[in-house]
């Protein structure tokens, strides 16, 4: 079994790693224990600011800030960036440009116990559909940790959607490379493609192993750059496979898998199956038995594969 | 820059109030009303006060300023474009489709302004993020906003003043444009967010009051701010909504409406007037 660590922990791992620089300034609105920006502050006290339980000024203030050149991270959980402050981050933030980058913790349903007031699901829809706006979802600690410096490099606004389950572990550091804007083919196969970003990643590979004892060959690509989403890898995923599963810890309207709609019915339209969120808002419980209850395990995309098979061959 | 005389500052006051009458008229859109009142505050804040340098706009020990109440453009970009920050003839393109002086000012078409704001609120916050990164970075610069009352009923205004204070940021002073008109009436018959200064000063902030259009008076206010430590300055400025047009004082349907070609030309026999007799003496 890999190892399994929250994305959020990488997060906040990686602030600290990379916080030497100067620019880079963190906002809290008091979650830091959550968000684990907490590890940016025993590092660098001088740059870390806790906002209080007000994101909609935070947001505003870290783009006054950005506008003075620095690099500003502000945290918080998905549903009160996205949500809550999502005027501040268009208005002040993504028209100007500004150098802000939301750190959104505690994306999705495996939030748990905490219930549907703090599960986003609608949040990648949201931010995507800002001009400007670069939304990046990774699927382990490697990717969050290359996505962050990524994030530092850009000029102008990043959305990173984290999680706060542990999750596995899936990508190798040493030969690991991160680009924005660019997916990973992670397993070849030419039957089907799935299509998954976040914790569904794993999920995805879970499943191709499973199709594979049945002599189906997926490919698993992961999508961590949302917009701007890699048609490429798409369309070339579309015309070699002709049948696409997408999984995401979203709704099914505005998320990932409406992304790769938008591709495909604009490219190389081919029988398309969404996994992800039915529409519906999350609950309280442990968050494997939510993703169960909801339809965001492996077993369900294996399931989404054949269907999308089905739909293939009867073309 | 040598301090210009308090008439010079009056006579520029005059020629902006020219300008926002012939924005508005031009782009037949705009709000007349609240740019009337500010006036003399962003006069005085560009021709006398704030270090800015128009060759490099984006110098990065500036004072800055941020127009939280966001749709007086007119009065900005009339105060810019007097400064030099960009042709005076462009204030005829103001809101036009082929221009870049937006409606709302954004901070990446024009030059001078310093943070893109429109939607209420939004700007203190921000200008509290630029006095952070003053503090952070131990520069000199100032930081100055301008705040409608109107504004003052959405909560993220209280947010932002709650953070200024609790950094301590006593290089921001905020000016409260109190005209006491929004679109639908008076502040205190849609949602009244008086008492202000004992708000303001519950919230930890140094209070001041002015009258907003007397300029010697504002000078001293923002001498007064300066040498303030330890906490933020708001000055609250008594002011006229449409103030120097007699046909638009204290009417809230000037808030965001333009004048006919006759109105235009009332507007500008009067302040012609003015501006002629500060000549004279």
């Amino acid at each position: 079994m890999a190892d399994k660590i929250a994305t959020r922990e990488a997060y906040g791992n990686a602030l600290a790693e990379f916080g030497s620089d100067s620019r880079i300034v963190v906002f809290d609105a008091d979650l830091s224990k959550s968000t684990k920006t907490d590890n940016f502050r025993k590092k660098y006290p001088e740059r870390f600011f806790n906002m209080g339980i007000a994101e909609g000024n935070m947001m505003a203030t870290a783009a006054g800030m950005a506008s003075c050149g620095k690099v500003v991270f502000a945290s918080t959980f998905a549903m009160f960036a996205a949500g809550r402050a999502f005027e501040q981050i268009r208005n002040s933030i993504c028209y100007p440009k500004l150098n802000v980058k939301i750190g959104a913790t505690h994306a999705g349903l495996s939030v748990g116990e905490d219930g549907a007031s703090h599960q986003a699901i609608e949040d990648i829809a949201i931010m995507r559909a800002i001009p400007n706006m670069t939304v990046i979802s990774p699927a382990d600690a490697v990717e969050t940790k290359y996505a962050v410096k990524a994030a530092i490099e850009h000029e102008g606004p990043v959305y990173l959607r984290l999680g706060r389950l542990n999750v596995p572990v899936i990508y190798d550091e040493s030969s690991y490379k991160f680009e924005i804007g660019k997916g990973i083919v992670l397993s070849e196969g030419n039957d089907a493609a799935i299509i998954a970003t976040g914790l569904m990643v794993s999920a995805a590979l879970e499943a191709k192993e499973l199709l594979q004892q049945e002599g189906i060959s997926a490919r698993v690509i992961d999508i961590h750059t949302i917009k701007p989403i890699d048609a490429d890898i798409i369309v070339k995923a579309a015309r070699e496979t002709g049948a696409i599963v997408t999984a995401e810890e979203h709704n099914i309207i505005g998320g990932l898998g409406s992304a790769v709609a938008e591709v495909l019915s604009e490219n190389y339209p081919v029988p398309l199956v969404r996994v992800g969120v039915q529409d519906k808002f999350g609950k309280s419980g442990k968050p494997d038995i939510l993703l169960q209850m909801y339809g965001l395990t492996a077993a369900d995309i294996v399931k989404s594969t054949k269907a999308a098979l089905k739909k293939k061959s009867d073309r | 820059m040598k301090k210009p005389e308090i008439k010079d500052l009056q006579k520029y006051a005059v020629k902006v109030r020219k300008h926002i009458i012939d924005e508005v008229y031009s782009a037949a859109s705009g709000h007349p009303g609240g740019s009337l009142s500010c006036t003399e505050i962003l006069t005085v804040l560009y021709f006398a006060e704030m270090r800015v340098n128009t060759k490099q706009p984006l110098w990065e020990d500036r004072d800055r300023f941020v127009l939280s109440k966001g749709h007086c453009t007119p009065a900005l970009y009339a105060v810019l474009a007097e400064k030099g920050f960009f042709p005076k003839e462009d204030l005829l393109t103001f809101r036009k489709a082929d221009s870049y002086l937006e409606g709302h000012p954004s901070m990446r078409y024009v030059p001078g302004v310093d943070m893109s704001t429109g939607s209420l609120g939004q700007g203190i916050s921000a200008a509290v993020g630029m006095a952070m990164a003053g503090k952070l970075d131990k520069k000199d610069y100032r930081i100055y906003a301008l705040l409608g009352d109107g504004e003052l009923q959405e909560g993220e205004v209280w947010e932002a003043f709650m953070a200024a204070a609790h950094y301590k940021l006593d290089n921001l002073t905020a000016f409260l444009d109190h005209n006491g008109l929004q679109i639908d009436g008076r502040i205190t018959d849609v949602m009244s967010p008086e008492p202000v200064a004992d708000k303001f000063k519950a919230f930890g902030w140094n209070v001041l009051k002015t009258d907003g259009h007397d300029i010697e008076k504002i000078l001293d206010s923002i001498r007064q701010a300066k040498d303030y430590k330890g906490k933020p300055t708001v000055i609250i400025a008594e002011t006229v909504k449409g103030k120097g047009v007699s046909y638009m004082e204290n009417q809230a349907g000037w808030h965001g409406s333009a004048p006919n070609k006759e109105q235009r030309d009332q507007a500008m026999a009067e302040l012609d007037k003015v501006l002629a007799e500060l000549e004279v003496e």
